[in-house]
This record gives structure tokens, C-alpha cells and sequence, in this order.
């Protein structure tokens, strides 16, 4: 299957990637490579086939709906780019 | 005692616990060797002061005692991927820079409360994403191996190429590698050392940089087998901060180190036999085969019919999981944020964030992920590599129902290469994990044991795989194996 520039622009901004638009051929092209070379995928007989959730089969641990951790803001903040006031600070969101 | 960086772990133990040497003196002659090799872009955040504190705790931990645990005063490099706290860890990436994790990852931790001396952070390809160790921030990671006369540079392979180099070039006794696709056991094979990715569940991935989160595992890069067992049994440990993580007793692989492997059944996987597969290869794959039946193993052939799409799954699988694992690193929350203009809104933020953060490959991936998950594609190509994955790990298991212990396989389909070579050809370079991706697929632990030497001096590697939860009996026919090949070849020192 071969992308347009369009469908790769459309990826990348569902990917949240800049991508400058002369690029993009570029861009696309590479998909195109990657994508024919996984077509072969429609070779296989999946007809029955369940698709794989776990690789181990192994049960899910549960544990009590409890609080185990907490009051921990400056070390969650410590890394943050922009922390203000005991927050994560970004850009305005809402107008 | 002289070159002390060059003992294994088993002989560093043996000698601490003796108090013939202390884990100071093993410290100091292994950052001896570091500070001297940067020519080989193995290490990338340095610890001495970390690495002298903790050899002095071992050491007064050791004082006569026979029973300290195996690893106590042994001095390892631990990839860039696991989180060390306040320790830079980057995972090789420009989006992580300046990130100092307030935690430890469960394997590393496991690995400093038997008593091992981090000594740095290993290089590695960004975010765990490629072949050849090319697409890391910090530079090339470089082979100590050179093509008979020439002084190219080779690769170490990758992702795990700084843990690789470091190991073949003696700058530590061992490293922690990781392997989603292939990323242990090729760099092992690549650099003449040995590398076990355990099965998947076996360590927890709890405070590793997640690339790809069903493949992901852990594991040793050591310089020979019997260290490979006794530093995995110091990183396994059931961890309930991972769900994946699998509540088994982990057993005493070294005890399981006995070199008879007589009435073993190896399976020898006709589809592993590629076209345009080196002769040497080939050569060195029958020399293996040959070595495990002189050992009293029965060998059979045996057909692994999907192997041939593992490849095309793996690169519909890994890149989706990692399109979600990756959406973390927004600028908002750690690492590094743009620059913004007047203006630019949140949107603009995580796209400029994401695009000067992230490098050429791991955008390549990422992007790849978000397309095989998007509307209308989920079913054709996500769906579909996962209903492909079961019939992959549907292979082995017939096998291994037919009786098989172990899988006998080249572990790369060449040997290192230059830099620089494949790396513009994203599809030639997914090609080296041919033999590897498999078993991240189905889950098996496998294990790649250097074996020879090809034409131009450069170390070739065999892949043994096991049965689930069966390391200790695959770590013993790798035994059998690497006691068979005699493999003692070492870099020529040129760094």
C-alpha cells in the first residue's frame, strides 16, 4: 500500500509530531517501505485465529482498592520543566 | 593480582569471598579501564562516586563472609533504559535530558541489594529502537572488535551496544542489557560475549523505559555462561509493582550448570536456514549442531512454519505498543520541553516537544504505531499481527510437545558490521533481528553463546532457545555448548 503526503501529515499530527511539510514526501515514502514489507502478513491464514493478549497465560494479580502511596509532590514535580506553585504548568488550554 | 577488570564474575566472587582481592581494588582497575576507553562511547554517565561507596559497603559486607550473596562487590554497567535514582537516565534520548528518576527499577535494585557496584550508565540505541546502537543521542557506541587489518569502526550492535562493548572490552565485569526484539542477544553475538534474555514475566519491567511492554525483558551480558547464570538469578525476582511480572520461585541456575546434556533433544529449525545467509554461518550453525550431538544430545529437524512473518509482526506490534508507551513524553511532565513562540498553544507544545525530542527512527516507529492502530486499520494490520503472533508462538509449542528441549539457531544472520553502512535503509536494518524476534514473540528465553571466529577475526555468535521458565536447563546446554566451541578469542586493544 503505497501513503500520500496527506495520510503521512494526518499521522504525524495524530502522533503529535511536528513534521515540516516538505518533509513529508520523504516521510511518506519511508511508510510506503515499511508498510509493503509488513503486507506480507496478509499471507498467513488467520481465519479461527484468536489474537495474542498475553504471551505467559498467567492470571492478573488483584489487590484491595487501597491508597499505598502518596505525599510525595515535590518528588513528582522535581522533574517537571515547568513547575509552579505545587503544579505541572503548561501552556493556556482553555480560552 | 593484575587486570582485575578482566575476571569473570564467577572468579571475582570466589576471590572476594577468599579476601584475596577487595571490591575497591575491582572498582578502581575497572574505572581505570573506563576512563581510558572512551574511544569506545560504551559509557555515557559515569558513577565513581556511587561505584567507590558501594564497593567500600560490599566490602565490609564480604569480611570473611562465604555467604554474601554471588554478586556482593561486583562491579557492572547498567543500560542507559533502567531508571537509577539520581542517576541520569535517558534511555538515549534528547526528550529525557536532564531526567534524574526520584526511584530505582526493580532489576537494578535487586542488583545493588546483593551488593553489585553500578559503575555508570551503558549506552544504547534511543529508546531501545534499532540494530546497531546509531540512533542513540550520545553518539556511536563502538565495537572493540576491527575487521582483520582495517581500522573501520564496526557496530556493537544494538540496542543493548554500549552493554555489549563494554563488556568484550573488559571496562566491567558485566552489564544489564535489554532484549525486545533481539537487543541482547545480537550485540552479544556481535562482540564475542554472552547474553540470555530470560522468558518474558521472569524480570519485572517495573522502572525500565518501556519500548514495547509484551516483549520487554531483562537480562545479563557477561563474559561467559556460568556468570550469565548467576547474574540472572540476581536480577529475577517476582515483583508486584509489574502485573506481568510472574510469581514463580526463581531456581539456582548455576547449580543447573553441569555440562551433560546426554539424551537432550535439540531441534534444528529449517526455516532459520535463509537465502543468502553467509557460508560461514552456516558453517559455524553445523559446527554448533555437531558439538551439542558429540555431547550425547539427539538432534532432529524440525519446522517452525510462521518464522518467516515474525518479522512483519514484529514491526506492526512493536511500533504500536510503542506509540502508546511513548505518548508520556508530552514536555509537560519531565524531560525536556521546546521553545515555544508567542502564541503557541498546548497542541504546539507536544508537537515541537515530540519533534526536536525524539530522533529519526523512534518518530519513524512511533508514527508506524499510530497508523496500524488508527481507524480503519486496527483489524488489517494490528489484529492481524497479533492473530500472526499466535501462530508463531503455536510453532514452538508443537515442538516442544514433540519433545524438543532446546532450539539450536544462528543468532545473527552476519557479523557486526561497519557504521554507518545499513543505517538509511530502515527495512535492511529491521533484517538483523531475523533470528531473534521469535522468541520476544512467543515469550521463550533464549540465549546467544559466542562460537567462532569468521574469515576476518570477527566473533560470531549461536542462539540456543529454550522452554518457558526453563533458563537453568537452557543455560546448561549453553554451557555444554560454549565448553564444546572453546571460544577465547578477545578484542585487540586499539582504544
Amino acid at each position: 500500500m503505497s501513503i500520500d503526503t496527506q495520510t503521512a501529515a494526518r499521522v504525524a499530527k495524530l502522533a503529535r509530531i511536528k513534521v515540516e511539510d516538505d518533509q513529508l514526501p520523504a516521510l511518506a515514502q519511508e511508510f510506503s517501505a515499511i508498510l509493503g514489507f509488513i503486507e506480507q502478513l496478509n499471507e498467513v491464514d488467520v481465519d479461527g485465529v484468536e489474537p495474542m493478549v498475553s504471551v505467559t497465560p498467567m492470571r492478573l494479580k488483584r489487590r484491595k482498592d487501597g491508597v499505598t502511596d502518596g505525599d510525595r509532590q515535590d518528588k513528582i514535580l522535581s522533574n517537571a520543566p515547568d513547575a509552579r506553585e505545587g503544579f505541572f504548568a503548561v501552556p493556556k488550554v482553555v480560552e | 593480582m593484575s587486570d582485575l577488570n578482566k575476571m569473570t564474575i564467577a572468579a571475582a566472587r570466589d576471590a572476594l569471598r577468599a579476601g584475596e582481592v577487595t571490591s575497591a581494588e575491582l572498582t578502581e582497575a575497572c574505572l581505570t579501564a573506563i576512563d581510558g576507553a572512551d574511544a569506545l562511547g560504551a559509557f555515557v554517565h559515569k558513577t565513581p562516586e556511587i561505584a567507590m561507596e558501594r564497593a567500600k559497603a560490599a566490602d565490609a559486607r564480604l569480611q570473611g563472609r562465604e555467604e554474601a550473596p554471588a554478586m556482593c562487590g561486583i562491579p557492572v554497567g547498567i543500560k542507559d533504559l533502567f531508571c537509577t535514582k539520581g542517576v541520569a537516565s535517558q534511555a538515549a534520548s534528547r526528550i529525557l535530558e536532564g531526567f534524574r528518576p526520584e526511584y530505582e527499577s526493580t532489576v537494578s535494585q535487586n542488583l545493588a541489594d546483593a551488593g553489585a557496584v553500578m559503575l555508570g550508565k551503558l549506552n544504547m540505541d534511543e529508546f531501545a529502537m534499532g540494530s546497531s546502537n546509531e540512533t542513540s543521542v550520545y553518539g556511536n557506541a563502538v565495537n572493540p572488535w576491527r575487521a582483520g587489518n582495517s581500522d573501520a569502526g564496526l557496530t556493537p550492535g544494538g540496542s543493548s551496544g554500549g552493554s555489549a562493548s563494554a563488556v568484550a572490552a573488559d571496562l566491567c565485569l558485566a552489564a544489564t542489557g535489554t532484549d525486545t526484539g533481539g537487543s541482547i542477544r545480537q550485540p552479544a553475538a556481535f562482540t564475542g560475549i554472552t547474553g540470555i534474555k530470560p522468558t518474558y514475566g521472569r524480570c519485572s519491567r517495573w522502572g525500565i523505559v518501556a519500548f514495547a511492554s509484551s516483549l520487554d525483558q531483562a537480562g545479563p551480558m557477561t563474559k561467559d555462561v556460568r556468570d550469565a547464570a548467576i547474574m540472572l538469578q540476581a536480577m529475577c525476582s517476582h515483583d508486584p509493582k509489574d502485573s506481568t511480572s510472574a510469581d514463580l520461585p526463581v531456581p539456582d541456575f548455576e547449580a543447573a550448570l553441569t555440562g551433560d546434556i546426554k539424551g537432550k533433544t535439540i531441534g534444528i529449525p529449517r526455516e532459520y536456514r535463509m537465502d543468502g545467509m553467509p557460508d560461514e554461518i552456516e558453517t559455524l550453525w553445523a559446527q554448533g549442531t555437531e558439538m551439542l550431538r558429540d555431547a550425547g544430545a539427539k538432534i532432529v529437524d524440525i519446522s517452525l512454519p510462521h518464522t518467516k512473518y515474525a518479522l512483519p509482526a514484529y514491526y506492526v506490534i512493536a511500533p504500536a505498543e510503542a506509540s502508546s508507551n511513548l505518548a508520556r513524553y508530552d514536555g509537560v511532565r519531565y524531560g525536556r520541553r521546546a521553545a515555544l513562540s508567542q502564541g503557541d498553544g498546548i497542541t504546539e507544545m507536544y508537537e515541537k516537544t515530540r519533534a526536536e525530542g525524539f530522533g529519526a527512527e523512534v518518530q519513524r516507529r512511533v508514527m508506524i504505531g499510530t497508523y496500524v492502530l488508527s481507524a480503519g486499520f486496527y483489524d488489517a494490520y494490528y489484529n492481524r499481527a497479533r492473530k500472526v503472533r499466535t501462530l508463531i508462538k503455536k510453532d514452538f509449542e508443537d515442538v516442544f510437545a514433540q519433545g524438543v528441549d532446546a532450539i539450536l539457531t544462528p543468532a545473527t544472520p552476519s557479523a557486526a558490521f561497519e557504521l554507518g553502512k545499513t543505517f538509511d535503509d530502515p527495512v535492511q536494518m529491521y533484517l538483523n533481528d531475523v533470528f531473534t524476534v521469535t522468541v520476544n514473540l512467543a515469550g521463550l528465553p533464549g540465549i546467544s553463546v559466542p562460537a567462532g571466529l569468521d574469515a576476518q577475526g570477527l566473533p560470531l555468535g549461536l542462539q540456543l532457545i529454550g522452554r518457558p521458565w526453563e533458563e537453568g536447563d537452557l543455560l546448561n546446554t549453553a554451557y555444554a555448548l560454549e565448553q564444546a566451541a572453546g571460544f577465547v578469542a578477545k578484542p585487540a586493544k586499539w582504544w
